[in-house]
């Protein structure tokens, strides 16, 4: 008996594929906002439709890939059998694919349901619902079988991953379709950006933070081989997490037409957040600190400790925007955009190449072909993440100022066209900041295909023997 | 601690866990969301539903993608209501499926471009937005105006849809809907919906 380990393989480079895809789209239009006719008129290159390309296949593509793949890794690991049901792990590797593609492509023919990181229309509604259910058939039917007592922290992670992103996704997508393509929200107006910014915020709390944290947990102890700090801390982290963040969605909307005591509800529940975050992110740096020095050595160990210093300064920038008198300069500029991509490249894409890293050569059964190329992607990827925070943080802070001053009699000082202006340089900067990141990744997409290349027949046994 | 060997018990159990992830992730959507989500928002005095023209503007809108650089959503701040005009209120949003506030100013915000400049405007601006703003880093939407409206003959299934959904359309509205889109271009469609925006709340009545 030993573990399924292809599909996790197949899940690595789909998620690798997809990064390099969804981060070159991110760069293209990252390159429009500078040179605003590269789009050449056609409607597949336009900034619209291309930006949710990129935001599909990264969140969609990139991250479930490797949140999939990780979990199936992880969930056989910690409860000592192998997957339940390997047929239907493939079966939702395909299906997993094929939406992504056919959805990037619905994308760029202009498909759109227009709720922001939920645009694929009704038919890939149905097809994500599916897939999320066989996967939780899978995850949730190996921990059923397990031979192992407790069931470990990382599932505790990715089981809500499963659980609210289901949720959530239904929810929102409750549409009533008009053609193959096209459908109108149940909902509309007010009550619509409710629903949508519950989606929105809790995508990105229970798939970006929460599905994430389940790959710390697991990784981060395995790499630096040091058991979790504290076991107290994690339980109360998990649940404060979990109850804390489904609050948050309405800071989105803050000074919009939605009653106010959503807003201040949503901006006490965001601050209070704080807490069950930093508290993972202690129990992770404490660790960690066990083995710093392995941190001079091991590419995969420098990636996961700089992914958890993103998870902490994106978590702490998070609570300080959602606060009311914060956010009126925040809102709508691009320092939203540099906040999320302080969590999108520094935690969720850092944390997951350190994993890769680790994962493939265990999956290869050979060495990492280059430890000198992923210290090189290490460093490219550092210089990315920070001139992109650096640049945005500029950009968004003189747009807040700018936007909201007023001259002596009353009325706004500078024309919107001054402001705009303004922001060539940081998004020139923004651009090369984009351009370094991706360099980074393919450097690892080299790395880890070379090492895939030397591969030998490895299958892991089961343990025997575990207790029952 | 008795709450640690309480924690025993769940992470020994499935279900438990299971059960207990979903009780504590719905609390926060129970009390915020249920109450807005099910809450049926009256109309402004005045807005009618889009027209076939406007309706068909507003689909190439979110087609296009739009929203992902342009807001519709003025803020009770002086600057805003200096700069756009007076601030959203929600009963201006009825007929908005799905809503389209955005949430990003690469472009200015639309909600009251309505009856701003005038249609040669906008179509200059559109097929070519640096003839007309010339620092604009805006593409260009020339593409547009070589296309139909209603290319796929959708426009009466969609108003019979969101009539369905309670958009006040006569069978008449329906009925002359083709007839309305005939020889109009997919530029002419998107121009009457940004002709449409915010004029109501702003005080105007619609033409």
């Amino acid at each position: 008996m030993h573990y399924e380990d292809r599909v996790v393989t197949a899940f690595t480079f789909a998620s690798v594929t997809w990064a390099l895809l969804g981060m070159a789209a991110g760069v293209y239009v990252a390159a429009e906002l500078v040179f605003p006719t590269i789009d050449l008129g056609m409607a597949g290159l336009s900034f619209g439709r291309l930006r949710t390309l990129h935001t599909t296949l990264v969140l969609f593509g990139f991250g479930v890939s490797a949140l999939i793949g990780t979990a199936f890794y992880t969930v056989q690991r910690t409860s000592h059998v192998r997957l339940f049901a390997p047929k239907l792990a493939w079966a939702i590797f395909w299906a997993w694919q094929a939406t992504i593609l056919l959805g990037g492509i619905s994308i760029l023919a202009g498909w759109n349901a227009g709720k922001e990181y939920a645009e694929l229309e009704w038919p890939f509604d149905i097809a994500i619902a599916l897939a999320w259910v066989a996967f939780a058939v899978v995850f949730f039917g190996t921990i059923a079988r397990r031979r192992v007592e407790a069931i470990y922290i990382s599932n505790w992670f990715y089981g809500a991953l499963i659980i609210v992103v289901a949720m959530l996704h239904i929810v929102n997508s409750l549409e009533l379709p008009v053609t193959l393509g096209k459908s109108y929200s149940l909902f509309a107006g007010a009550p619509d950006a409710i629903v949508q910014w519950w989606y929105g915020h809790n995508a990105v709390g229970f798939l970006l933070t929460g599905g994430f944290l389940g790959m710390l947990y697991y990784f981060l102890p395995k790499q630096a081989e040091q058991p979790i700090w504290s076991y107290r801390l994690s339980i109360v982290a998990f649940w404060a997490f979990v109850y804390t963040y489904i609050w948050a969605g309405p800071h989105h909307l803050h000074y919009h037409a939605v009653p106010a005591w959503v807003q201040s509800l949503a901006m006490v529940m965001s601050l209070i957040l704080l807490a069950p975050s930093w508290a993972t992110m202690v129990n992770g740096i404490m660790t960690v600190s066990g083995a710093a020095q392995k941190l001079r050595t091991d590419p995969a160990l420098k990636f996961i400790v700089l992914a958890l210093a993103f998870y902490g300064l994106a978590t702490f920038e998070g609570p300080m925007l959602a606060i009311r008198s914060v956010n009126v300069f925040s809102h709508f500029t691009e320092w939203t955009i540099g906040h999320v991509h302080s969590g999108a490249l520094g935690w969720n894409a850092l944390i997951t190449f350190g994993t890769f890293y680790f994962l493939v050569p265990r999956l290869a059964g050979a060495p990492l072909y280059s430890a000198q190329l992923a210290n090189r992607h290490f460093w490219l990827a550092l210089a990315g993440v920070m001139l992109y925070v650096l640049s945005m943080w500029g950009a968004g802070i003189s747009q807040g100022v700018l936007w909201l001053s007023l001259d002596d009699l009353g009325e706004v000082r500078f024309s919107f066209n001054d402001v705009m202006a303004a922001m060539r340089p940081y998004y020139a900067l923004r651009l090369v900041a984009g351009l370094l990141f991706l360099w980074g990744a393919v450097l690892m997409f080299w790395n880890l295909t070379q090492t895939f290349a030397k591969r030998s027949t490895v299958t892991v046994a089961v343990p025997a023997g575990a207790t029952a | 601690m008795r709450w640690v060997s309480l924690h025993r018990r769940l992470e020994r159990n499935a279900g438990l866990l299971i059960f207990g992830i979903l009780v504590v992730s719905s609390i926060g959507g129970m009390v915020q969301l249920l109450p807005i989500a099910t809450q049926h928002v009256h109309a402004a005095p005045g807005l009618k539903p889009y027209s076939a023209l406007e309706l068909e503007g507003r689909d190439i809108y979110i087609r296009e993608s739009c929203s992902t650089c342009h807001t519709q959503q003025i803020r009770p701040l002086l600057a805003e209501v200096r700069r756009y005009g007076p601030y959203s209120r929600a009963e201006e949003f009825a007929y908005d499926r799905p809503f389209l506030w955005g949430s990003k100013r690469t472009g200015p915000d639309l909600q009251r471009i309505g009856g701003r400049y005038s249609d040669t405007w906008h179509r200059l601006h559109l097929i070519d937005p640096r003839s007309v703003v010339p620092r604009s880093i805006m593409p260009s939407y020339a593409r547009l105006a070589d296309e139909p409206a209603d290319g796929n003959h959708s426009i009466q299934a969609r108003m019979r849809t969101l009539a369905t959904l309670g958009h006040p359309y006569s069978a008449k509205d329906i009925d002359e809907a083709s007839a309305a889109l005939a020889g109009r271009t997919e530029l002419d469609a998107l121009i009457a919906y940004l002709q449409s925006l915010g004029r109501v709340g702003a005080g105007v009545t619609p033409p």
